[in-house]
Parts: C-alpha cells; structure tokens; sequence
C-alpha cells in the first residue's frame, strides 16, 4: 500500500520527534507519507516523566505519550529498536543499522541528546549508569533492587532526581558535585544551601565542591574515590554531568553543525530537505535543554512544512526540580551584575527564600525556594518584559498581594494606611497598634521598641516596617539613628546581635546565617562574608569549614600584597629570637627566590619582599624544612610577641621576658582574631619592648607581672590600660589567654582591642577576667581548646599541594603558541 | 595558525568566585574570573588606579574587589564601579565542550 506522496522520514522516536508530527498531522493530515525510526525498542514516551518513573510514582504505562494505536490511525511506519546509521543527500536515502535503505523526500533528524560521561578511570566500569532513557532506568531498578549504597556525580536537576528516586528505592544515596552548591546554573548560593540541607536531612549525603578522581572495582563498580582521597563504597554510579547534542549523524552527513545541528527558523538545516528539532539542534547560537523550547521548535516547523511560515525566535526557559516536597523554581538570569537590583524575601520559620531580579524596571530573574506558587506569575512577567515599576514594592509578595493593590509607593504612607489590629512582627505577633502604643510610651527608637514590645526583636525581616512606624508616629523627630549600627547593609542586625544568634540558633554555615537572619541580600556583601566566617569559626572551632572565599586576600594567600602585586614572606620567629641556622635558611630563600628588600620589621622578624605568587609555596616549603612556620603577618590573627631580652643578659631585667614571650607565642600563634593582635614582653619597666602599645603587654617587674591591655600603635595611639598584677608567669598565661578568648568572643570583627576595651570600659573587662576566677577559667580553656583546631601551619599544608590553584599560573600565551594549564 | 580563538584549558580548573592568572608574553598579563553560577569571565590583570592584580581581589556577582584599594571593578565592562574611574580591557572569553576559549586578537593586544 506505498502511496505517492512525498516521504517525510523521521530520526529519533522521542519528545521532539514525535511532537513535531503530531504539528505537522494537526495542520495537514495529507501532504506527507511518514515513517519514524527510534533507537529505542518502545513507543514515544515522556522522557520527563523518567524521574516519577524512578521514583515509583509512575509505571511505563502512565508515561506513554503515543502509543501503537497513534501510529496506526495516522499510518504512521514506525521502525523502533533499528537506528538509522548513514543518510546519502545526493540519493535522498537513509540506512538503518539491520540494512534496511529507504527513499526519504523531508527528512527530520529528532537524535536528541547524549549524556556526557566524564572520562576518569572506570568510566566503562559495569555498574555505571547514566540517566536519560528507559533503559537507564531498567538498569538503575535492577541495582536498586539489590539494595545497598549508590553515587550521583553530579548535582545538577537530572542528577537530584536519580538520587532522590534511588533513596526512595531503598539505595543509600552520595551525590558528588564539582560545584560549591548544587544546581549552580539555576539557584543562587542560598537556595542551593537550603537545597542541600533539605536533602541531607532525607538522609542523602551531599558532597558539594567535590572533584572525581576514579571509579575503581574489579570487573564491576565498587566504589568511587575522590581527588582529596575520600572514598565513597557503590555498587552503581550514575553519571548526570551534562548532555551534548547527539549531532553524530548531522556532522557524518555533512550538515553544518556547532554546538548542535544548525537550522534557521523555520527548523532547516544546511540542507533544504533536511530538517532538525529538538535538544540536537542549535538555533541562533543557542542550545536547548528543557522541553518548553522543543514545544515552540516544533510548532516553527510545522508552520514552515505545511503552513504559513511562523518563524521560531527563540526561548526564555524556567526549571523546576521534580522531588516530592521540595518546591525549587528558578528562570532567568540571576547572576546580578550593573543596574540589576535584588529584591530578597526570607521566612526562616517557613524555609521559604525568594528572590526576584529588576533591571531597568522589567523583570529579569527569579529564584524561588520553599515556596513556588508564584513561579509562573514571574515567568509571565519575565517572559512579556513587562514594565514592573508600579508594584515594585510589592512584587516580592506575590500575584495576590500586588494585584491587590500591594504597597503605596510612599511607606509611610503605606504604615499610616495600616489598620491597628494588623500584624507587624509575625514572629513574636505583634500588631500595629503594640507598636504605636509602645512609641506612645516613650520608645523613640528601633532597640527601645525591640526592647518594650518584641516587634523586630526575632528574625528582623519587620525592621524596615518598625522603622516606618516610627517615622510615621514621630513625623521629624525621628532621628532614624541606631545607637548601634546594622552590621552592614544586607542586615538590620548588629554584630552583636548576628552572634548571639549564632549562638542560640545554632548556626553554622554562612547561609545559613543569612537565612536564619532574613538577609537581604543573596549572598551578603565584602564586608559581612569575612565577619560571618570569622563569627562561626570562633562559635564553632571544632565544626568549622572555611570558606576561602569569604577571606580577604593576604589571608587566602597566607603572605602580604604589596603595591607591585608580589608578597611578602615573614617566617614566624618566636619571642623574636631565631638561630645561625634559621638566619641561614632565610638568607638562602632571599637569594633563591630574588628577595629584592630583606626588612627587620617593627615586630622583630624578617620580612622577605618582592615573592612571587608562583613561588610561596616552594619558599615555604625550603622555610619549612628549616623548621620555621607562618608568621601570620598578613592576618587578623596572633602577629608577634616581642619581647626583650631581659633577666638571662640585661643587668636590670627582674624576669625572663623573652622565655615568657616565646611561651605566649607557642600559646597564641595560629589564633585567628577580630583584628589584628600583638603582644610584648618586658623585662623591668625600662619597657625596651614597648609592651604599653600592644593589645596584650607584660612588664616584668620584681614581684611579679603587670598586665596590660587594649594599647595599639598607629594613627591612634592608644597606651595599654593596667589590667592587674599577678605574681606566676603561668599566671600570667592565664590571664592573656582569657583575655584574648574574651576579645575574640566579644568584640566586633575588625574591631581592634582598643576600641572595644573603650566602648565596653575597662571596669567590665576587669570583672570578667580579674574578679570571676571561674570565668576566667571557662575563657581560657575554650581558648585553647580552639587553639587545638587553630595551630596548623597553613605553609606546610600550602607547600603539600593544598589549593594549589591559588599559586599557578592556569595558562600561558606565548604568541602563536599555547602551552596548556596544570 | 590564526584562530580566532584561544584554548587555555578546562574550566574546571577556575574555582568558583574566584581567578587565575594567564601571563602572556611580551603583553599583558590576564586574569581569567569564574563566578558563583559558573559564568567566565576576563580583564587584563591590572587595576585602572594603580595597577592592583585583580585576580587576587574578592568575587562578588559580576565584580571583583581590587585587593589593593577596594576598587569596585565590572567583570563584563571593566569599568571601575561607583565613585572611582576607569576602565581596564575587557578580553573575549567562552566556554565551548568544558575548555576555556580566550579571544586571540584582545589577548595579544599590544604583542609585536
Ligand atoms: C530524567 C529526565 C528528566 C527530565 N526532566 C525534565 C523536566 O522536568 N523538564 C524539562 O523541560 N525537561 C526535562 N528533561 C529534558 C527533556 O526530556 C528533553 O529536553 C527532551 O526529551 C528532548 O527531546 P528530544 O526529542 O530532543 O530528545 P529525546 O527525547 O531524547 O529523543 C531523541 C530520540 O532519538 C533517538 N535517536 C538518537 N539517535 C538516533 C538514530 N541515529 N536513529 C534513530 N533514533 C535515534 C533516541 O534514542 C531518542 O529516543 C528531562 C530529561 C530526563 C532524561
Ligand atoms: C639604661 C637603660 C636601658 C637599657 C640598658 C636598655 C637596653 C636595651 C636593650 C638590651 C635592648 C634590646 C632588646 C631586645 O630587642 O632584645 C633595648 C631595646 C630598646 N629599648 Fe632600651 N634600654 C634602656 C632604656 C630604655 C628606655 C628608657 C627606653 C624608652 C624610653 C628604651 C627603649 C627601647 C626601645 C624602643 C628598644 C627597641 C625595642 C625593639 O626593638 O622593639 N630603652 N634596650
Ligand atoms: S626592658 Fe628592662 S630588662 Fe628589658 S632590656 Fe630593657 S632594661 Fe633590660
Ligand atoms: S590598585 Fe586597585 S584599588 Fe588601588
């Protein structure tokens, strides 16, 4: 029963193939004589629906899109489980893998996508699995089945849906991600941390920032390790890395083709007879990876085919993640950059974090966690670049508050328009009319309202609106100023405040703190990154991971910039006194490494000038084998002691200072701080050491030690404060060490000692140390007991090979040739 | 032998929010940015106020913090950000198959 009409052939059984013929039927049922080949021994399924599928939510049943009887009642041939291999354009054939050869007139390459398999050592392991069709997923049941534990490499969608649907399987689950967080391409760093903690209290493991060395077993998988030495046992590893466009066929054929098959827009490719849709395709520069484009391809071409021509101009996509109670959506492009605002909304009790981008008044991302309903309304907005400026102030509550009138443009407008009885702190159920009363009753600013009625005392997401209620109620009066000063301007919360909440809510990790604490911003700013982490790591030494991105410079690279770009290198020498043999192996590092300047420095170390940043590591590895260890002269951390030489040599020393400041330094040294910190040693108050200008000082004297605090150098000088006297030099151990827990616990980040003993007065810092022994003690031992975490000579990890990225070069150009990377 | 683009290998070697360096030689030496959600960006490494190597400074959105002086740089214009001025060159750069392609006219710039 051939007929005579034209024979329009189809590559590829799946979504985009199939959609394009039910177009083209639901244009013109006639023109064309179809046959449609598919690798794939099945009908045209829901490739999307895979996940549910894993998940057990659906059988194969349910996903089916078109079964036989569609092929049937449209005379379709479908040709499934024999791929075509070879397409002759100058005969108009194609060739399947059994042989078979047949004429086409229209040709449709539908081929779809491969997954990307990262090539490391057993990548052809059996056992490893990848994750786009029927039979993957067969592969992944049997697997599952069998029980035991499972790798994901990857944590983009396709890689959180195989590992939620294998956890539901019984299979216990290791996502392995080169990314510090999970879908980086769609969530911002705060819902992708709430993303993963979402999933690690299901009981997967997560392992963000996490690079695959190898997949090792014999003859099957057994496990994979990583390239920091962890290994993770498996039984099956499921690589979702990526796809690349399936463009084999195109390119043997001879079709133009970049990233995917090049077509124009109406869906055909370098060849007038040969068309190509679908995730195979490359339009206008741009590649696909989702179906909604597939949808708008395919009607393009169908128009073109059998219509009037309805061009494709290209899609906008959104993405949301597949897993039963976890609601992630995010569209558009997020990643900020010149005139682009935030807009952040957080509930930390609903763990609910939404973010929308506005550029030039038209909506250009949005990010949304926990809570998804208004996706689309964003979607539509985004889509149609629709002028948002009117509810801009509302746009971050949603359809129904912004269509509802949402806010006037004025906000205290808006606060006077406000019924008493409306809720303003949700946290502690606050109403308007609270707030007024308690303004009425003498509160004038933001902490005395805090302090009467609560409003804005929990998560602060309220402040802006307390704020706007006070300028409301006291017209000019309102001076607007905050005794105490937010920390910065992604917060209404002072340091203070952020550490206590640390503390009490038991946070941390930085965006969790930024969660908990509603910030405004996505991920805060260059001011409250490096205080965050310094606030955790002093909450938490045992539990703390740096974030080496929240550091400033000089203490990522463990050396001082200098105005030229290089560093400069300060070998720790403690109490200031060092040996022949230390001297030496600074000379011979000056020399090696071209020091151009080698300076004594006002803390009584040697300063190499002029190193290169290729050649820290090595020149720390040669300091190192001298015995010598990072002097921390770039951090806010432990600098120097210095101390004199006293009672061992000067005829008028009354104690050994320099035997008490090496046992301070070896006390101290590696201590990370709100600020910088240095402390002397004298050895009688002729003070040679200078101990009245440090944020600790000793002077010796015959009956004991005077303690000194709080004093700095600088362009405000500052001389110590008498702390006490004490009679033991382990007394005077002691002593120092709850001082600088205090200080460390205290104060806040780049605060040094002598501001923060002036704002908090001398008085207090006495009673806390010299008049609660018990206190006292408690400062000490969670001192040191951080100080077992903190004294790692961060040189020699460096100089083993630790983020040794840092220190090279990642390529060099030397014209007309390129060497590659390390 | 004139490509229009340049490989300098694969983009996992650039750590997120942060930078390498790529000397050129007898030219200026290029600092090559990644940012949180992975997009790459490259400047010539060299602060518009005083020469500051921005590879080192801070990452943030789509700018780097000089490490020198807190300059505000735009990794898209390299343009200095707020009140300060000036400019530094921007150079083409894409990803294509997870390598690094730099643009070779805008790298050389400046090479005899
Ligand atoms: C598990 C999973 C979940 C997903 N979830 C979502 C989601 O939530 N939202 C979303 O928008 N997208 C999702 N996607 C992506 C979506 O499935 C794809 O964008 C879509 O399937 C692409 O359609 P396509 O027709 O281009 O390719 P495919 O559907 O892959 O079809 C191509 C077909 O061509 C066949 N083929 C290849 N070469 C030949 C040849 N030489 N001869 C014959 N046949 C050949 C292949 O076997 C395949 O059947 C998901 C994908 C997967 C794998
Ligand atoms: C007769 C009295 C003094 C003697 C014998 C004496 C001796 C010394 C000695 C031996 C040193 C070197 C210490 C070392 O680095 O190991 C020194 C350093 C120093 N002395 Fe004195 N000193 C005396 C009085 C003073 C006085 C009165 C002052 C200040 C007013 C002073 C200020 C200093 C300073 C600033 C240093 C350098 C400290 C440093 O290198 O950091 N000295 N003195
Ligand atoms: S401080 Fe006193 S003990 Fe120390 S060197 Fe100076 S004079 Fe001697
Ligand atoms: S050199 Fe960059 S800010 Fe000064």
């Amino acid at each position: 029963m051939m007929s005579n009409k034209p024979h329009l052939i189809v590559i590829g059984n799946g979504m985009a193939g199939c959609r394009a013929v039910e177009e083209i039927l639901a244009r013109d049922g006639d023109t064309f004589r179809i046959s449609i080949f598919g690798a794939e021994p099945r009908v045209n399924y829901n490739r999307i629906m895979l996940s549910p599928l894993l998940a057990g939510e659906k059988s194969f049943e349910d996903i089916i899109i078109n079964g036989h009887d569609w092929y049937q009642d449209n005379q379709i041939d479908l040709v499934s489980g024999d791929p075509v291999v070879a397409v002759d354009r100058a005969n108009k054939t194609i060739t399947a893998a059994s042989g078979r050869v047949e004429h086409y007139d229209k040709l449709l390459i539908a081929t779809g996508s491969d997954p990307f398999i990262i090539p490391v050592p057993g990548h052809k392991l059996p056992g490893v699995i990848t994750f786009r069709d029927m039979d993957d997923v067969g592969a992944m049941l049997e697997a599952a089945n069998r029980g035991g534990d499972a790798v994901v490499i990857g944590g983009g969608l396709l890689g959180l849906e195989a590992a939620h649907g294998l956890s539901l399987r019984g299979m216990k689950v290791t996502v392995i991600h080169l990314m510090p967080t999970l879908m980086e391409r769609q969530l911002d760093e705060a819902a992708g941390w709430l993303l993963k903690s979402a999933l690690e209290s299901r009981g997967q493991t997560i392992l963000t920032g996490a690079d695959t060395a190898e997949i090792y077993g014999d003859g099957k998988v057994e496990g994979v390790r990583l390239k920091d030495g962890r290994d993770i046992p498996a039984t099956i590893v499921v690589m979702a890395v990526g796809i690349r466009p399936n463009t084999k066929l195109a390119k043997e054929t001879g079709l133009a083709v970049g990233r995917g098959i090049q077509v124009d827009d109406d869906m055909v490719t370098s060849d007038a007879d040969i068309l190509a849709v679908g995730e195979c395709v490359e339009h206008d520069g741009n590649v696909y990876g989702l179906v909604a484009p597939l949808w708008d391809m395919c009607r393009s071409l169908a128009a073109g085919l059998v219509a009037e021509p309805n061009g494709y101009r290209g899609s906008v996509t959104s993405t949301k993640l597949k897993v039963a109670g976890l609601d992630v959506f995010s569209a558009g492009d997020f990643s900020g950059g010149e005139g682009c605002e935030d807009i952040v909304l957080r509930d930390a009790t609903r763990g609910v974090y939404k973010r929308v981008i506005v550029k030039d008044d038209r909506l250009v991302g949005a990010v949304l966690y926990g809570d998804t309903a208004d996706g689309n309304w964003y979607f539509d907005l985004l889509k149609k670049e629709e002028d948002v400026s009117s509810i801009r102030d509302a746009l971050i509550f949603g359809q129904a508050f912004a269509s509802g009138g949402g806010l006037s443009a004025n906000p205290i407008e808006a606060v006077a328009g406000m019924a008493d009885d409306a809720e303003v702190c949700g946290c502690n159920g606050v109403t308007k009319g609270q707030v007024m009363a308690c303004i009425g009753g003498g509160a004038t600013s933001l902490d005395a309202v805090r302090a009467g009625c609560k409003a804005s005392a929990s998560c602060g997401s309220c402040t802006g609106l307390v704020e706007n209620i006070l300028a409301f109620a006291m017209g000019d009066d309102y001076a607007g100023e905050r005794e105490n000063k937010p920390m910065c301007k992604c917060t209404s919360f002072t340091h203070e405040d952020v550490r206590k909440a640390i503390i009490d809510k038991e946070l941390k990790v930085i965006p969790q703190v930024m969660q908990a604490l509603s910030w405004s911003t996505p991920d805060g700013c260059s001011s409250c990154r490096p205080a965050l982490n310094y606030y955790l790591l002093c909450a938490w030494p045992g539990e703390h991971e740096e974030d080496p991105q929240s550091r400033f410079v000089n203490e990522r690279m463990h050396a001082n910039i200098q105005k030229d770009g290089t560093y400069s290198v300060v070998p720790r020498m403690w109490g200031g006194v060092t040996t022949p043999n230390e001297l030496r192996a600074i000379a011979d590092a000056a020399d090696k490494y071209n020091a151009r300047m080698v300076k004594v420095t006002g803390g009584q170390r040697l300063d190499l000038f002029g190193i290169k940043k290729e050649d820290l590591p090595s020149i720390w590895a040669d300091l190192n084998a001298a015995g010598m260890v990072s002097g921390h002269a770039y951090g806010k951390a432990l600098r120097t002691v210095k101390t004199c030489v006293g009672s061992e040599w000067c005829r008028f020393g009354t104690q050994d200072s320099t035997g008490l400041g090496i046992k301070l330094e070896h006390m101290t040294w590696g201590s990370w701080m709100p600020h910088k910190f240095k402390i002397a040693v004298s050895g009688c108050p002729r003070n040679c050491a200078e101990a009245t200008i440090k944020d600790f000082g000793v002077i010796c004297v015959d009956s004991g030690y005077e303690l000194l605090i709080g004093g700095n150098g600088g362009i405000h000088l500052r001389g110590t404060d008498l702390l006490c006297k004490v009679s033991t030099e382990q007394e005077a151990m002691d002593y120092c060490a709850a001082f600088i827990q205090l200080y460390r616990e205290e104060a806040r980040y780049l605060d040094r000692t002598a501001p923060w003993v002036e704002r908090v007065g001398l008085d207090y810092v006495k009673q806390r140390i010299v008049e609660d022994a018990t206190g006292r003690e408690a400062l000490r031992s969670r001192f040191l007991y951080a100080q077992s975490f903190l004294q790692i000579d961060p040189w020699a990890e460096r100089a083993a090979g630790k983020e040794a990225h840092l220190h090279q070069h990642i390529a060099e150009i030397r014209p007309f040739a390129v060497v590659g990377g390390h | 032998m004139n490509a229009e683009w340049l490989d300098i290998g694969p983009v996992d070697q650039l750590p997120a929010l942060g930078a390498r360096t790529l000397p050129v030689q007898g030219g200026e030496e290029i600092a090559i940015f990644r940012t949180a959600n992975g997009s790459v960006y490259a400047l010539v490494n060299k602060c518009p106020h005083k020469h500051g190597p921005l590879s080192q400074g801070i990452v943030h959105d789509t700018t780097v913090t000089c490490p020198l002086h807190n300059w505000r740089i735009s990794l898209i214009t390299g343009e200095a950000l707020g009140e300060d001025e000036g400019c530094v060159p921007v150079i083409p750069v894409k990803i294509d198959g997870g390598r690094i392609l730099i643009g070779r006219a805008a790298a050389l710039a400046g090479v005899m």
